[in-house]
């Protein structure tokens, strides 16, 4: 069977894409705020922009498990609510709905018009819905185009007819548009090319004279057909449309976007033209054409503008003039610049919102619309409307933001082009170090798993405080009143005010160490100290209760109406409030069968007059949990043993996805053991069992937990090495997932914490850190990973770790980009004194055809600065990095670059390659140039070997040593077929990825100074990252979206070590190929292009995985699986989910994952994790079916990902 | 006959479905031709793979896409001459 493998492999996205394919407008939920849709890879997100904050919020994230082409919003007439269309790869137009009340998409259509699969001629690439939502326009590249009538039946529900064909063979589209033509018949333009004609003629005349149309086609919603009503020839350059008001508020018809000029087009009315201006300045080249890449109508108060962006990231608002339906004028100005974009979005409130290409999303605040500056404006008047000729260029010149101001910038990883997992900062789980970025908007980034924290006050203080509380004075107190700090002999109690200071008339004991502190009843409070507990009543009257004599206080546990102490005798005594206010004694003592180490009432739930259990821990490595019932008082109900003794136990209510109930809580109780093991488990509010048991590690040292809260909600504070916080996130946004969540903070190693609420701080805690009193605040819970980065300068292209201090270097390079030399050159001839730079990161390089900006930089990625930069020059430009130590020079490591001069990329060319050897100096923090050597070609892949050099140059492999002067070759070898992208080695065996051949492995034959292929594959994989799994298997990702592990034969690969004669050299070709054949064992469709990939552990104490890195910023992990028992279940529940919940656009889930080649050996884990989010109903019949409890699902879904991974 | 016949209608058919399909007499023009349309139609249509040549060529992914279409119009250059 093709699905069996003997490896498999969990595949799980730990960050989604980030890049935005398309952002679409609309009312999606139906109330009067705008939202945007956008399309991330596989992704459908809604974001909803608050516009009184000015944050951008995620509402939901669905993954469909298909390639989203294209987005389009509509809305029926007279609806208040905006229906979504998705054109994706399944060869179906999808027509969704969102449904606010449960938070997810709704399908309201799913219509089948062509095969599945990104093709040609299947309908998909173009999508445009009529203004008035009556009819949708779907297109593919080539000939095929179908429109959809949608209208309402007598429910009031949306229908939609049969599609309606408008095809024309051997027609190209460029680019469509639906026309606002009020409740006229529905149009819609195309921008065509017919290469029919081209294609008949050898002379290449018909070629050459080829014209670009601008096509209507119109629906006939009487006769219910589709007509071509009206053609005419644009600019052969044209390449967008953008409708034009029409109807009431405009005079209809297009604007068509061409290199270098913008036109104003509609049937039987005159052509309107403008030039796109150019950039001024002494760097840009007069003579360089500007495209429009995007743009956006906006409609206000019966007036309305465009925003189009040119290629450099310029905004141009466009105006048009016009009179009785018949325009005047066409007018453009510059606007203001920003990230180049994929679309643009202006929201009524008065934001612009920017999907960025590369780089940050953005969110803008109109400040002004540009009216009246001093911004030159250019008419259509002055120039030819004929828009076969050339229009005359007109300059502006770039300024920084003056009609819009940033507010919020959404992190994005787009793209993302090489990454490595290291621990460089000594926390327990490593970091992601990542290059992301394109162009000078680059950067160098840091991400680590952790919740942000915002630190509000940190104060050192007398001594050691060994614990620390606040607590209120009365019940109804809002905000906190006290801190109490306890130290070995003595407690200090401050209040909070407009100051924090110490006072003594409290009634606490300060004489002596604190164990338990709590606002009692309604107005007094107690202090449980080692020699008793002290009731302060609200009036100051104290009463003491003495424990008995040789004995002291070891544990205790409080709520509001309960306390229970443990003696150091093993005695466990009980109170109760009276109704007098009075504590009461219960009057058996509890004997444990060992010392008590932890305690746990939890706290009373509403309505009742008592928390109705007790947990005991007790150094024999037990938990007990004991009944406080009345009639039951003290009676043991359950035992846990566990593996160490608990340091601390909780016992809380926290909401729970498991049940069926959305309402009612789950009690669970919270236990810390002394070996830094965390465990969850349920305890029933009934018999008092503890079932379902979760275990985590936390860090080497004994767990201290604490009930806080987040955001409105109970959350756990378990103290480790590091603060983590337990907490429920419902539908979390970042993986789809939802449930129980333990997240480490970002913030110091704390030794006790509580929570403080003060006035300023309404959700803060506070925590003791060695000497110093903390208190802070935890920011957003839904963002679990924390990015921090540092600038580049141009495009990275890879980087590299210091074998052995904790520095990166980053080789970047820029196509068609002025080096900064050349830069300087111009602006010191410019002899006018126009000298000023404009920042780059907005404003991007000055381009030049067939200039390459490049350099090397050396990054601490501690301090998160650069060290030294290091610019190349003559053309250069830097693709490949190694840190090599040479045999020769006492093994002395070197930093090694290749770089190509003058190269081209379509078709690809170079004049020479060059290898760069540095010295590095200062532990690696500054490096030494020594010499460079040419090489025929570029070296695109560098690796140290043997106390040697080994470079992939062209489709050479080739071995060098380091000389005086230059580099000396000592081996050579032709070993791929396109050009060597990748080099990975173990021993004598050299991994070689070809840019088209996959992967090809060779030995290096000492005694014959030679390079033996000895393995190659089958399949062509154009190979963009791979790495040695071990020995005789590698893992590796191409240039189409596939993440692949293929392993040698194990004959092959021992023959290819035999030292003894040399007969592999001897050895036959088989099929023009190496003599043996890789086995591929596992196969996965990720649809993110990898760029990364490395074989690595993500938590402490976890397992090895494979962590890969995708263009579009996926990161996202392989995890080999343990048992064939733990294959079949994930395998099964596959299954049934792709039967339960079969992807929203209406692509098969296995096909997708199978886009290329049959997916093999991996399960999927984002489909898995997709049961969390089904109805109970659904994951009870699943759930059913594989013969488990959904709990027992949740956790063995969830224990997939903890156990490894954040 | 009539199976034969059956068949060429079947053929048609398909060739007027599916732009691409082959016949005995192709060329090696237009099935060349027809790779190359295939191949720029799927680099345009995968975003992943547009953001990827546009990266590496520093180029913005629009005017990639356009090149690409234009380039489709005659992925292979001229046609060859006809023999009579």
């Amino acid at each position: 069977m093709a699905t069996t493998s003997n490896m498999f492999m969990y595949s799980l996205s730990l960050l989604p894409p980030s890049a935005i394919t398309q952002a679409c407008l609309g009312t999606f939920s139906g109330k009067r705020q705008q939202e945007i849709v956008i399309a991330q890879g596989s992704r459908l997100t809604l974001l909803r922009p608050d516009a009184t904050a000015a944050k951008v919020h995620t509402v939901l994230s669905h993954d469909v498990f298909g390639i989203i082409r294209c987005l389009s919003s509509f809305r029926l007439a007279g609806s208040l609510k905006d229906y979504i269309i998705v054109g994706s790869d399944s060869g179906r137009i999808t027509i969704l709905e969102y449904i606010p009340a449960q938070n997810r998409f709704n399908r309201v259509h799913l219509e089948t018009f062509g095969k599945s699969g990104v093709r040609r001629v299947i309908p998909g690439q173009y999508l445009a819905c009529d203004p008035k939502g009556r009819a949708c326009f779907i297109a593919s590249v080539e000939k095929n185009k179908l429109v959809y009538v949608l209208n309402r039946n007598a429910q009031a529900e949306l229908t939609i007819s049969s599609p309606l064909e408008a095809h024309r063979p051997h027609t190209l589209v460029y680019a469509l548009a639906a026309l606002d033509v009020g409740y006229e018949n529905p149009i819609f333009a195309c921008l065509e090319v017919d290469y029919g004609e081209s294609d008949q003629d050898p002379t290449g005349k018909a070629f050459e004279e080829i014209e670009k149309q601008l096509v209507y086609y119109e629906l006939d919603l009487g006769l219910n057909h589709v007509v071509r009503k009206w053609s005419e020839p644009v600019a052969r350059s044209s390449n967008l449309l953008f409708s034009v008001a029409g109807g009431t508020d405009g005079p209809s018809g297009v604007l068509v976007c061409s290199e270098d000029s913008v036109s104003y087009k509609h049937m039987n009315r005159s052509t309107h033209r403008v030039p796109i201006p150019r950039r001024k300045g002494v760097c840009e080249d007069p003579n360089r054409r500007r495209m429009i890449i995007s743009g956006v109508m906006h409609k206000m108060r019966g007036a309305f503008f465009f925003l189009l962006q040119s290629e450099d990231g310029d905004l141009f608002k466009v105006t048009l003039e016009y009179e009785n339906g018949e325009v005047n004028k066409l007018k453009i100005k510059y606007f203001d610049t920003v990230a180049i974009s994929t679309s643009l979005c202006i929201l009524k409130s008065g934001f612009l919102f920017v999907a960025a290409e590369g780089g940050d999303h953005q969110f803008y605040q109109f400040e002004k619309l540009g009216d009246d500056d001093e911004e030159a404006e250019f008419t259509s008047d002055n120039y030819t409307n004929d828009m076969l000729e050339e229009v005359k260029p007109e300059y502006f010149k770039p300024r920084p933001l003056e009609n819009l101001v940033l507010v919020e910038s959404l992190p994005s990883l787009n793209p993302m082009l090489d990454a490595k997992v290291e621990n460089l900062s000594d926390d327990d789980a490593p970091q992601i170090y990542a290059l992301c970025g394109q162009g000078a908007r680059s950067s160098f980034r840091v991400m680590r798993h952790g919740l942000e924290t915002t630190e509000i006050v940190a104060s050192e203080l007398p001594g050691i405080p060994n614990a620390v509380w606040t607590t209120k004075i009365r019940a109804d107190d809002e905000y906190d009143a006290y801190i109490i700090l306890s130290f070995t002999n003595g407690t200090l109690v401050l209040s909070i005010g407009e100051t924090v200071e110490e006072v003594t008339d409290t009634g606490f004991l300060s004489s002596a160490a604190t164990i338990a502190v709590q606002q009692l009843g309604e107005d007094s409070l107690i202090q449980v100290h080692p020699k008793g507990i002290r009731h302060i009543h609200a009036d100051k009257r104290v009463d003491e209760w003495p424990v008995p004599q040789h004995r002291t206080i070891v544990a205790a546990s409080t709520n509001a109406r309960q306390v229970a102490v443990a003696l150091s005798s093993g005695e466990i005594v009980y109170f109760e409030l009276g109704f007098d206010g009075q504590l009461a004694e219960y009057e058996e003592k509890k004997e444990m069968s060992g010392n008590v180490t932890a305690l746990s009432l939890g706290e009373i739930p509403e309505g009742r007059l008592r928390s109705s259990f007790l947990a005991v821990g007790c150094d024999d490595s037990t938990v007990r949990v004991l009944s406080l019932d009345p009639d039951s008082t003290l009676e043991s109900k359950s035992v846990q043993a566990l593996t160490s003794p608990p340091s601390s136990l909780c016992i809380m209510y926290m909401p729970d996805t498991s049940t069926g109930s959305t309402t009612k809580d789950t009690l669970y109780l919270h236990i810390g053991l002394f070996s830094g093991v965390y465990l969850r488990t349920v305890l029933d509010t009934v018999t008092g069992e503890l079932t379902d048991t979760r275990t985590r590690f936390l860090g080497l040292k004994q767990v201290r937990l604490f009930k806080v809260m987040c955001e409105g909600k109970p959350a756990i504070l378990a103290l480790s090495l590091k603060p983590w916080l337990g907490y429920t996130q419902a539908g979390a946004a970042s993986t789809g997932g939802q449930g129980f969540m333990l997240t480490p903070l970002i913030y110091e190693g704390l030794e006790w914490g509580w929570t403080f609420s003060s006035e300023q701080c309404p959700e803060g805690m506070v925590g003791i850190q060695g000497q110093n009193l903390r208190i802070f605040t935890i920011e957003n819970l839904a963002q679990s990973v924390q990015q921090e980065s540092v600038p580049l300068s141009y495009t990275p292209r890879k980087m590299l770790k210091h074998p052995d201090y904790p520095v990166f270097y980053t080789i970047e390079a820029d196509a068609n980009t002025l080096a900064p030399i050349t830069r300087q050159k111009l602006i010191s001839e410019a002899a006018n004194g126009e000298t000023e730079e404009l920042p780059p990161d907005v404003f991007g390089y000055p381009r030049a055809e067939g200039h390459w900006a490049s350099c090397i930089r050396v990054i601490d990625p501690i301090s998160k600065e650069t060290l030294q930069k290091i610019e190349l020059e003559e053309n250069e430009a830097a693709f490949s990095i190694a840190a090599v130590n040479f045999e020769s020079q006492d093994n002395e490591t070197f930093l090694v670059v290749g770089t190509a001069k003058d190269l081209q990329l379509t078709p690809r060319k170079a004049s020479c390659g060059y290898i760069h050897i540095y010295r590095f100096d200062n532990n690696g923090r500054e490096l030494e140039f020594i010499h460079k050597t040419q090489t025929p070609d570029p070296p695109m892949a560098l690796l140290a070997f043997q106390g040697r050099l080994l470079a992939g140059i062209g489709k050479n492999l080739r071995i060098y040593e380091l000389g005086m002067k230059q580099l000396l070759r000592k081996a050579q070898g032709v070993v791929a077929s396109t050009f060597i992208t990748g080099l990975q080695t173990q021993g004598s065996r050299i991994i070689v990825s070809d840019a088209q051949e996959s992967v090809t492995y060779v030995v290096y034959k000492y005694q014959d100074n030679a390079f033996v292929p000895f393995c190659d594959d089958m399949v062509p994989r154009y190979t963009t990252c791979t790495t040695m799994v071990d020995y005789e298997t590698t893992a590796g990702g191409d240039k189409f979206g596939n993440l692949w592990i293929v392993r040698c034969p194990q004959k092959a690969s021992d023959e290819a070590d035999d030292v003894s004669g040399n007969y592999l050299i001897q050895e036959k070709q088989y099929l023009q190929g190496a003599p043996n054949r890789l086995n591929l064992m596992a196969h996965f469709y990720p649809q993110d292009i990898p760029t990364s990939i490395q074989k690595t552990q993500l938590v402490g104490g976890g397992r090895d995985l494979l962590v890969w890195t995708g263009l579009m910023g996926t990161i996202g992990i392989l995890v080999p699986f343990v048992g064939r028992e733990e294959v079949d279940f994930f395998q099964t529940l596959e299954g049934h989910l792709r039967q339960e919940d079969p992807p929203l656009a209406g692509r098969d889930h296995l096909i997708y994952r199978s886009y290329y080649v049959p997916v093999k050996g991996v399960i999927d884990g984002d489909l898995c994790e997709r049961y969390t989010l089904l109805s109970y109903d659904k994951r009870q019949k699943i759930a059913a079916e594989l013969d488990r409890s959904v709990r027992e699902m949740d956790r063995k879904i969830a224990d997939m990902r903890s156990r490894v991974a954040f | 006959m009539a199976d034969k016949l059956r068949a060429t209608q079947q053929l048609e058919q398909l060739q007027a479905r599916f732009v691409g399909t082959g016949h005995a007499d192709t060329t090696k023009f237009e099935w060349t031709s027809n790779i190359q349309r295939d191949s720029l139609a799927s680099y345009i249509g995968h975003p992943p793979l547009l953001g990827y040549m546009a990266v590496g060529m520093g180029e913005s992914r629009e005017r990639l896409r356009v090149r690409f279409i234009e380039k489709m119009i005659q992925p292979v250059g001229k046609p060859p001459e006809k023999e009579e």
